[in-house]
């Protein structure tokens, strides 16, 4: 759980509304890192995108359309909200991040620093 | 669970959230095949009087390969999901890997009066909704008298 990030961080808003957790896969190579999250029920108008300072936050909002006099008989999925808080390291390049939704999957692709960049470094021999 | 609650850091919501918890564990009460909680896809059950409304949380999927079926009054829903993450690149390391993949399948029991002959389902932003309208009870009517 990366539950410190979202103590360490500045409060945005005094009383932040609960939100869920959306599950993540992150994955680093050697050009950056490819973060996917599970945000289902999302539309792209409703995803939000932060990066400030080294603080990403993800957040989205549901939009189900639901009949108006439906009763809920049996909930997992208790809240329309996502949101998840990540802190980036310095050699990620914060300001190429890429962004794909589809499907109810984020696709972030976030590229290293070009500085950070793996170098092969030619060794001769004298 | 696959969705936990973040709730702020504040000792009276974490209770209040615990509480919830605990009251809803006991007060669900499962079907013979179950609802267990916390599983992929999560789901959402509610009802109208006109019909019975599925929501089937299921990201990532090509809706072609979702298999829904009706069958004596049950509602199965199968596939399966491929990983983003596995066997892509050798240099690649998975620092976190939360997300499900793998093949799925849920049950639902559905009630008495419901019509399976008319059942949509749609699948929108990795939801899938399904929505069974209710037959035409035999609904009481008014007899007038000659």
């Amino acid at each position: 759980m990366n539950d410190t990030a979202s103590v360490t961080r500045p409060e945005a808003s005094p009383r932040q509304q609960p939100a869920l957790l959306p599950p993540v896969d992150v994955v680093e190579d050697p050009n950056g890192i490819t973060l996917y999250a599970d945000l289902p029920g999302v539309p792209r108008e409703k995803l939000s995108l932060h990066v400030e300072g080294e603080t990403l936050t993800i957040e989205g909002e549901m939009h189900l359309d639901t009949p108006e006099a439906m009763e809920a008989s049996h909930v997992e999925v208790s809240l329309p909200r996502y949101r998840r808080v990540f802190s980036l390291s310095k050699e990620l390049d914060s300001a190429k991040v890429s962004a794909e939704l589809a499907h109810g999957v984020l696709k972030l692709r976030i590229p290293k620093a070009e500085h950070a960049q793996p170098r092969r470094i030619e060794v001769r021999v004298s | 669970m696959l969705y936990r609650t973040l709730f702020p850091r504040d000792m009276f919501a974490d209770l209040d959230r615990l509480q919830r918890e605990l009251q809803q564990a006991f007060d669900l009460s499962p079907g013979i095949r179950g609802l267990p909680r916390g599983g992929y896809p999560a789901m959402n059950v509610g009802g109208t009087a006109k019909s019975v409304e599925i929501y089937a949380f299921a990201p990532g999927i090509d809706p072609a390969t979702l298999d829904v079926q009706i069958e004596k009054g049950v509602l199965t829903l199968a596939g399966e999901r491929k990983p983003d993450t596995a066997g892509k690149d050798e240099k690649a390391s998975v620092h976190l890997d939360e997300r499900f993949a793998g093949r799925f399948r849920r049950v639902v029991n559905l009630p008495d009066d419901v019509d399976a002959d008319a059942v949509q389902a749609k699948y929108r932003d990795g939801v899938v909704h399904i929505s069974i309208p209710r037959k035409q009870a035999a609904q009481a009517r008014r007899i007038s008298i000659q």
